[in-house]
């Protein structure tokens, strides 16, 4: 066994495992955990078929953005650890027929597709070992796929704005700033001079 | 890619990811944030399947995918999760069966 099939074992018999206790573990805050230890091994194995962004990239956006935001969430909502497993047996079943039928499928595509030879031969974006892999991407992104990009960029921004405008409320008890207010405030309407004379007071 | 590691095995690894996913959507009964993670799950799959063919077939344009695929489901993990807090702002729960207000 080679040393790159080896650590192709390791990564994804750990990612199989840390999936399945993704979805079985009975505490929430241990599924996070769990689905971030499946995107560090996946990044592994797409560190192994050359993909080294791709994989940086999951660890920093998954890992660092996105399974964060799934835990902030996880300890925001108290859910109740208690109940979490109470129908487990009975959907059970229906999910495993689904399940086992789906992997059938999948795997019998996988052991029987073959590449036809014009799509072997004529890649779009085809890779040379000259370049690295984030030069690569870095050079076919902000040109052949400029559009791809930005798309990517809008849908990020309006996520953005989306999930502000659905997570922000104004309560109507908490005084809040009026900046308008405070910034059309005049030095004539709000300040007096007054003289004082000595000794006698207002 | 090379080395002993074909183009099979990343396709069963995978195939074995999105089946699990899947999975997980079905048995769960009890909490959205879950299945937000089952999703993950699949679409982590599908991004494995098209690095394993960039890799294969020799084009970058699979990683391409892959990425803006990555985009959309941060996008999506993060609108999935603000409706999830306002709809327990709303009803105090995140079980499965209690979201049935359009069931009439």
């Amino acid at each position: 066994m080679t040393l790159p099939l080896f650590f192709f074992y390791l990564f994804s018999a750990v990612a199989v495992f840390s999936a399945v206790m993704v979805i079985s573990a009975r505490n929430p805050v241990h599924a996070v955990l769990f689905l971030i230890l499946a995107f560090f091994n996946a990044a592994g194995l797409f560190m192994l078929a050359g993909a080294e962004f791709l994989a940086l990239l999951l660890v920093v956006v998954y890992v660092g953005a996105v399974a964060i935001l799934f835990l902030f969430v996880v300890m925001m909502l108290d859910v109740d650890i208690a109940s979490t497993r109470q129908g487990f047996l009975q959907y059970a079943p229906v999910g495993l027929v689904v399940g086992i039928v789906l992997l059938l499928e999948l795997l019998l595509l996988a052991g029987s597709f073959v590449i036809s030879p014009e799509a072997a031969s004529g890649s779009a974006v085809p890779l040379d070992g000259a370049v690295d892999n984030m030069t690569a991407i870095g050079l076919v992104l902000y040109t052949r796929y400029v559009f791809l990009f930005q798309g990517a960029a809008a849908v990020l921004l309006v996520a953005m704005i989306g999930a502000i405008v659905l997570t922000l409320r104004h309560k109507s008890n908490v005084k809040r700033q009026n900046p308008v207010d405070q910034v059309g405030r005049r030095a004539e309407e709000t300040l007096q001079v007054v003289k004082v004379k000595s000794g006698q007071g207002l | 890619m090379g080395l002993g590691i074909g183009l099979g095995h990343y396709l069963t690894v995978a195939a074995i990811l999105f089946t699990l996913g899947v999975f997980g959507i079905f048995i769960n009964r009890k909490n959205v944030i879950v299945i937000l993670m089952s999703v993950e799950l699949i679409l982590l799959a599908v991004n494995l399947n098209l690095v394993a063919f960039s890799a294969v077939l020799n084009d970058l344009q699979g990683q391409i995918f892959a990425l803006l695929i990555l985009t959309v489901a941060a996008a999506e993990a993060a609108i999935g999760l603000a409706i999830l807090v306002i709809f327990y702002r709303n009803r105090g729960s995140i079980a499965v069966e209690d979201i049935s207000s359009l069931k009439g």
